[in-house]
């Protein structure tokens, strides 16, 4: 072998070491406060395999007619609701019908509560029935869920103010609701009547994450669990068509992902723009801290968390009155959502932000625009920011 | 008792038979697997092995390689694969009567496939009759797919994620090819068993061809009873390059069981483009296949499941060093370069208006050496920039991949 054959050999041998070696040419791990998946600080080695089960089931698990897809559904699988854990697109909006007080749905013989605006081929979808009114849902983000879950009864009790004793025009309360026979009641619930509190959902009408997870296999993609048999078709009782252990993973999974990660905490107009937030009492609804209480989970017991919710209702005026509601809420009450993971939105969004329970707002600023009711007050002070404490303030919120 | 010693021995004697076989018997023809015939005539372009005066050829391929990928910060780590162990059986049963079969294991013995074993009748140099498992001729990879043929560990994205390839049927059809000068052409039209209604109901969640590979029956019956018809024209200027035009369609669906009807008819179109050249000065080889599918899927089923998708790769192969090289004298060292992209799920959102995403970009740089025109070692390095159905941030894939295929 000759000098000049010796000299290529080496050149493409130290030019492949050199590019294997180069970590550049590999795609770095993103900055943990910008995504919103991946587990809580503290989970075991046993707890962290049980976080991935979850993760498959949820991320990875597709549905179709052959391991239990419908007939009729929303999605196919539960990612397809929550990319990358994040909020929901309106492609897969959740239609919900036939209540319109707190006496209850009277269309649950007519497919109610959820319309299954989709079917497998050679089937019809659902329609909304004459005569029922309806709400549109853009599928919440899944981060933190564990934490408020872990809130105690009493703090939330703490938090409302039913009758508005304070005179400050905003009255929380709980969303009482009936639970079904599955779920275990945390430590220290409350009931009154046979009701307990609902804290999940638009109308704060799921009590638990085991709750929201059958509805939502059950609902969203037609999976009938041992937890919820009925199918959402024909509304008959049939075999489960996913085991009690894959349900269980994913309330694990959900229960253990990370509480989202606040960016920019130091930044000057951030700081800014968390005072004007707490000056325009947007933090008396937006409850900014609370703590947490006992949890089987360890890395969730006593924690305190910044979610920037009171899981309480809150008439929010006719702008944002559907005509429909769940449990004992009253159609124009929402129960306020969590801010914290609000500027990640996009990421999960498309690029864009659908907010509000509907996605109807485009933009933070068009999202407040829409409160009424109770954040009357709040709304006209934003407004009347000028454009630099707007500015702050948005950018407080973008950091959430 | 003397037809049992019989039985027992016959066996015995054919091994010594093959063991006294002088090497020199050993018929290899070399091929020049860099540079191709038409797409069409690569299921009988291999090398072969035939001993002496039997009638059968027997030949295959075999492909390792490590590769370590990360995508989006997170690593498997070092993977070891056996992608593939290809194994040929042929034989010429009269001059114008042959058969030729192609079995392959995939990742060991994950999947082992029936990829070809077709009957091939020359009735005239434009009418040969072709049946049995045959390769579905959409685009060129498909037909052409032989690991030592590529410069790259992976088989295109848009070939196999998007195309089903290897996509192989029973089913009959007619073949021909004619010369004039510089020019070549041929043609192929089979009629097949074809795809089923996995195509929109997978576990990839997206409409998918290659599910339709699953279907253990399909080599057995039709799933619809409808005929897939896949044909191509391809012509080829010696000094020019070939380009190929292809077709596969039929419908996909159940639409009737037992006499009772359950849907309508439902097509799958398969349309493709294939082209190659090599360029006389640089001696640049530049191969690329773009691919059109559309799917009829019900509009009451869910929009994650694409009705019209596109994508294909190029591919540029530049020889940098021809030189004999550690004693082989055809020995080759390439610089090549891949660029893919898929979109499957072209469309927009009903609710929003927007584009429907759900696509990947990819670009592989690699260097080859071939020390002899049926082997390769080839060293890759991969980008791949996915973006989901929403448009979100995309997923970022990236790593090395190290491997040899080689004919033998």
């Amino acid at each position: 072998m000759g000098k000049r054959q010796i000299l290529l050999i080496t050149m493409l041998l130290g030019s492949v070491v050199v590019t294997v070696s180069c970590n550049k040419l590999l795609p770095g791990i993103p900055a943990d406060d910008s995504v919103l998946d991946g587990p809580i600080e503290g989970l075991t080695g046993e707890q962290n395999q049980a976080f991935l089960r979850g993760d498959i089931a949820f991320n990875d698990d597709i549905f179709t007619s052959s391991n239990g897809l419908g007939p009729t559904f929303v999605a196919t699988s539960c990612g397809s609701c929550h990319a990358g854990d994040g909020k929901g697109h309106p492609f897969t909006t959740l239609t919900r019908f036939g209540q319109s007080d707190t006496l209850g749905n009277k269309f649950l013989h007519l497919g109610g509560p959820q319309l299954q605006s989709r079917a497998l081929p050679g089937i019809l979808p659902e329609t909304i029935p004459a005569g029922a009114t309806f709400s549109n849902f853009t599928p919440p983000a899944n981060t933190g869920l564990g934490l408020l879950e872990a809130v105690p009864d009493a703090t939330l009790i703490g938090l409302s103010d039913e009758l508005d004793a304070d005179g400050d025009g905003i009255s929380g309360r709980p969303n009482w609701i009936h639970i079904p026979n599955y779920c275990l009641s945390r430590p220290g619930t409350i009931e009154r009547s046979g009701r307990y509190i609902g804290r999940f959902g638009k109308k704060a009408a799921v009590y638990d994450l085991q709750q929201q997870t059958a509805n939502a296999y059950n609902q969203d993609m037609g999976v009938n669990s041992s937890y919820e048999s009925y199918n959402t078709y024909n509304g008959l009782q049939i075999d489960p068509e996913i085991s009690n252990q894959k349900v269980l993973d994913v309330i694990f999974y959900l229960k253990t992902l990370k509480a989202p990660i606040q960016r920019d905490q130091n930044n000057a107009d951030v700081i800014a723009g968390k005072q004007i937030f707490t000056n325009i009492s947007c933090g008396k609804c937006h409850t900014p801290q609370m703590q947490t209480g006992p949890s089987t989970i360890a890395a969730l017991a006593n924690k305190t968390i910044f979610p920037y919710t009171d899981l309480l209702l809150h008439d929010m005026g006719p702008s944002l009155n559907d005509g429909y509601t769940e449990g004992t809420a009253m159609p124009a009450e929402w129960r306020t959502p969590p801010l914290w993971g609000l500027g990640l939105s996009k990421n999960s969004q498309g690029g864009k932000v659908f907010l509000l329970h509907d996605g109807r707002a485009k933009s933070i600023e068009e999202a407040v625009s829409f409160h009424g009711g109770e954040a009357s007050q709040s709304k006209t002070k934003f407004q009347q920011l000028n454009a630099s404490d707007k500015a702050k303030l948005i950018q407080f919120l973008e950091s959430l | 008792m003397k037809n049992l010693a019989i039985l027992f021995l016959l066996p015995l004697s054919i091994c010594k038979g093959f063991a006294q076989i002088d090497p020199v018997l050993l018929r290899k023809p070399v091929t020049d697997t860099s540079r191709m015939l038409l797409n069409m005539d690569a299921v009988y372009n291999r090398p072969l092995l035939a001993a002496g005066k039997l009638p059968v050829s027997l030949g295959g391929y075999v492909e390792a390689n490590y590769q370590y990928l990360n995508e989006n910060g997170i690593s498997e780590g070092h993977q070891f694969q056996m992608r593939r162990l290809t194994l040929f059986v042929a034989s010429s049963i009269s001059k114008r009567l042959k058969f030729l079969s192609e079995i392959e294991f995939e990742d060991g013995t994950k999947e082992i496939n029936i990829e070809f074993a077709s009957i091939d009748f020359e009735l005239a140099p434009l009418l040969n009759f072709r049946g049995g498992v045959v390769m579905n001729p959409i685009g060129s990879f498909n037909q052409n797919h032989d690991g030592p043929k590529w410069e790259f560990v992976d088989r295109p994205i848009s070939a196999t994620q998007m195309l089903p390839a290897t996509w192989s049927n029973v089913g009959f059809g007619i073949y021909g090819k004619k010369y004039s000068k510089d020019w070549v052409y041929g043609y192929e039209l089979y009629l097949t068993n074809g795809f089923d209604e996995s195509i929109i109901s997978n576990g990839q969640n997206k409409t998918y061809l290659p599910a339709a590979k699953e279907n253990p029956d399909r080599f057995e019956e039709s799933f619809n009873g409808v005929p897939l018809l896949t044909a191509k024209f391809a012509l080829r200027n010696n000094r020019i390059g070939e380009i190929g035009v292809s077709y596969m369609g039929g419908v996909y669906n159940k639409f009737q069981d037992d006499g009772l009807i359950l849907d309508k008819k439902r097509n799958v179109n398969v349309y493709a483009i294939d082209f190659n050249t090599t360029l006389s000065k640089t001696k640049t080889f530049i191969n690329g296949e773009w691919a059109w599918v559309s799917v009829d899927v019900p509009n009451t089923y869910t929009e994650q499941f694409g009705r019209a998708q596109q994508g294909g790769f190029l591919d540029i192969v530049q020889p940098v060093y021809s030189r004999s090289l550690f004693g082989f004298e055809k020995s080759v060292i390439n610089a090549a370069i891949r660029l893919e992209y898929v979109d499957w799920n072209k469309g927009k959102f009903i609710s929003t208006g927007d584009n429907i995403a759900d696509h990947i970009y990819s670009v592989v740089p690699a260097i080859s050496w071939r020390p002899t025109p049926q082997t390769v070692f080839r060293f890759n390095y991969r980008y791949n920039w996915q973006t989901d159905l929403l448009g979100n941030p995309p997923s970022r894939l990236a790593g090395f991949q190290f491997g040899f295929s080689t004919y033998f």
